[in-house]
């Protein structure tokens, strides 16, 4: 495979896509017991695409993401403890509290950002690689974005744009089969995303979204190819979504047989199996136990944080001084 | 001092920031080969290359995205939307990004772009063409506007706004792009946040923005010759709003009419009259007149398009009915 990585990193991949797990188990725990606030949306059985598609970036590259972003910012390499924290609602969370887990950002390690309007980062996202291009710096911006926004005018507009100025942006598309409660077949004209690449006059390539290391490697194409201002590229993961659309979801349109067919497909389990040949059960073992430790450490940074202040609502609507 | 246009003095802005800074960028729909559909960025294309200088596609939501997305990553946009009626198709920009991502963000982003764009009612421009729009955003925290009434202010405004590090939305009159008058040569900045004593008077405050002031202006100089005295405040800033000089102006003259384009209903005149009377009450003889928009689209044909909007006859009215009202 071009650009295979390491069994190193592969085993990094791993324990990346384990670290979200936990951490939206214990999100989701935290919820029954009534201590976090508003809809929660998890991406159990999509870790692969925010985990393998983050990793083909540097960390200059921006990502922007989406109402279910808990993979594309650990894949960005925010710290654990402070997207806990901010997931709470803490004072140390990476906005202070102040954004919660659909508006995630972290500049530091180029997470720029989470977006809760379907669709609306990808202007921002073009934005973004504009300024790359035009201040030639050899950075990427990967947006990442739902089969439900593809059907929004501004992912169209967006597009359009990037693909006629060959904007160093590249749209990575989570198909999951679901809008909301609504399915791609009831909201699509088409079932294949990527097919619509040909419309502006770019690349798109389907890749098995529960594949980590295919994921890897499509994106490591789409982002060379942004890097050597070839333009963006459409990578469309097949994946699906196991549970609800959030925590408050009351189900009731997955059909069991479909999320029966999905469940052996689970990007973590296939992964641990093809590691274990490769490095041994032990050292999977050892991987587990190193995230189930990271995600006990970060749920406690965030239970200990402070709340946020409310003195700090007095320092006005303004940013003071030149821009 | 030369003796500009409206448009000229907001060329001469845009040209002086792009020379002083090569991060301002330029992007619309016919802004470059063509220079603006009112010619704004006549020439600049030419001067500064298709690169800083972007005629984009017809797309609002990009355009207003790529403002929020460039300027967070370190150039200094000034994006154009050619009519304010276009302005609801990237609200969603305005309200869902720019006025919150430096917030929720924790101070990670600024966003130092202006959205430059126009509107108002009489040229016969049609319901779809004519609107005036400044509450719509002037409701949106974290967003700074800008209708500067002269030419002098447009250049002074303009140059202000791309150095600010805030989301600034420009909004001209599609009227004042040929009135002319005296503009500083040379860099020249006005504080946004100011409003300015347009006509100083003693007996009412008429307190206007763009091209109302210029109508409230008309009716002053009528009201004069009745011996009436009118104060005329040219709000130029509508968020944030300089409320000091509107209620000292209000304080001495115990009056006040506040005149928008904008429909009256829910509109920035309530705002205005609102804020007078908070701080001001004390001090009134009459109730604040409010003048605005008929609520309702405005018509194509002449005379009906004339009567949906403020005018100086009108403003002179309401100015008189409330001096009268005080005496009585
Ligand atoms: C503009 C807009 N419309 C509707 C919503 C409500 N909403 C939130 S997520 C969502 C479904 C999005 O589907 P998709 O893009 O496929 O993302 P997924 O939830 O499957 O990850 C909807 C309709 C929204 N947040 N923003
Ligand atoms: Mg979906």
């Amino acid at each position: 495979m071009q650009n295979a990585p390491s069994l190193e990193m592969q085993a990094e991949l791993y324990m990346k896509m384990q670290v979200v797990r936990l951490l939206e188990e214990a999100i989701g725990r935290l919820h029954k017991e009534g201590r976090t606030r508003g809809p929660i949306h998890r991406c159990d059985g999509q870790e692969a695409v925010g985990i393998g598609a983050t990793a083909a970036l540097e960390r200059e590259d921006i990502v922007t993401s989406t109402h279910r972003g808990h993979a594309h910012y650990v894949g960005k390499g925010v710290d654990t403890g402070r997207l806990m924290a901010e997931i709470m609602g803490r004072a140390t969370g990476t906005c202070r509290g102040r954004g919660g887990h659909m508006l995630v950002a972290d500049r530091e390690v180029g997470l720029l950002g989470g977006c809760g309007i379907v669709g609306g980062a990808l202007p921002v996202a073009v934005g973004q690689a504009l300024a790359f291009q035009v201040r030639r710096q050899p950075s990427v911006v990967l947006a990442f974005y739902g089969d439900g926004a593809a059907q929004i005018g501004a992912c169209h507009e967006a597009m359009n744009a990037a693909a006629l100025w060959k904007l160093p942006l590249v749209f990575l598309c989570e198909h999951n089969l679901y809008g909301l409660t609504v399915h791609a077949r009831a909201q699509s004209s088409v079932a294949d995303l990527a097919s619509r690449a040909a419309g502006y006059g770019i690349p798109g390539e389907i890749v098995d979204g529960n594949d980590v290391l295919a994921v890897h490697a499509a994106t490591a194409r789409a982002v060379q190819r942004a890097r050597r201002g070839e333009g963006p590229t459409l990578v469309e993961a097949k994946t699906y979504r196991l549970l609800g659309f959030s925590t408050s979801d009351v189900g009731g349109y997955q059909p069991a047989e479909e999320v029966a067919a999905w469940k052996p497909r689970d990007p973590i389990p296939n992964m641990a199996a093809r590691l274990a040949a490769e490095l041994g059960a032990d050292r999977v073992a050892a991987l587990d136990a190193d995230a189930a430790a990271e995600v006990e450490r970060a749920v406690a940074f965030a239970l200990e944080s402070p709340l946020p202040a409310i003195g700090e609502l007095d320092a006005g609507e303004y940013v003071k001084g030149a821009a | 001092m030369a003796e500009l246009r409206y448009a000229e003095a907001l060329h001469a802005a845009l040209l002086g920031e792009m020379r002083r800074d090569p991060s301002v960028v330029v992007f619309g729909e016919d802004v470059g080969v063509y220079g603006g559909v009112f010619k704004v960025t006549r020439d600049m294309q030419a001067e500064f290359g298709p690169e800083r200088v972007r005629d984009t596609p017809i797309s609002e939501q990009v355009i207003a995205g790529m403002a929020v997305g460039a300027s967070m990553m370190g150039l200094k946009p000034v994006a154009e939307i050619m009519y304010v009626d276009f302005l609801p198709l990237c609200l969603d920009q305005l309200l869902n990004q720019a006025s919150v991502l430096p917030f929720v963000w924790g101070d990670q982003v600024t966003l130092p772009f202006v959205l430059r764009t126009q509107g108002g009612a009489g040229a016969g421009a049609g319901a779809q063409h004519s609107k005036s729009l400044e509450a719509m955003v002037a409701h949106i925290p974290g967003i700074k506007v800008v209708m500067p009434a002269t030419p002098a202010d447009a250049k002074g405004l303009l140059a202000a706004a791309i150095r600010d590090p805030n989301p600034v939305v420009f909004i001209e009159h599609k009227f004042l792009y040929n009135t002319r008058g005296p503009v500083p040569d040379g860099e020249h900045l006005v504080e946004i946040g100011k409003a300015a004593i347009a006509r100083p008077g003693s007996d009412v405050t008429i307190v206007a923005s763009s091209r109302m002031v210029l109508e409230s202006l008309k009716a002053a100089e009528a009201l004069a010759a009745e011996g009436i005295s009118a104060e005329v405040v040219d709000i130029r800033t509508l968020r944030p709003l300089d409320t000091e000089t509107i209620v000292g102006s209000v304080r001495r003259t115990h009056r006040c009419v506040v005149v928008n384009e904008g429909w009256r209903f829910g509109g920035y005149g309530a705002e205005l009259a609102a804020t007078i009377g908070e701080l001001a009450f004390g001090w009134l003889d009459a109730p604040v007149a409010r003048l605005g928009a008929l609520d309702m689209p405005v018509p194509y044909s002449q005379p009906l398009e004339l009567a949906t909007i403020p005018d100086a006859a009108r403003i002179a009215a309401a100015a008189r009915d409330a001096v009268r009202a005080g005496h009585g």
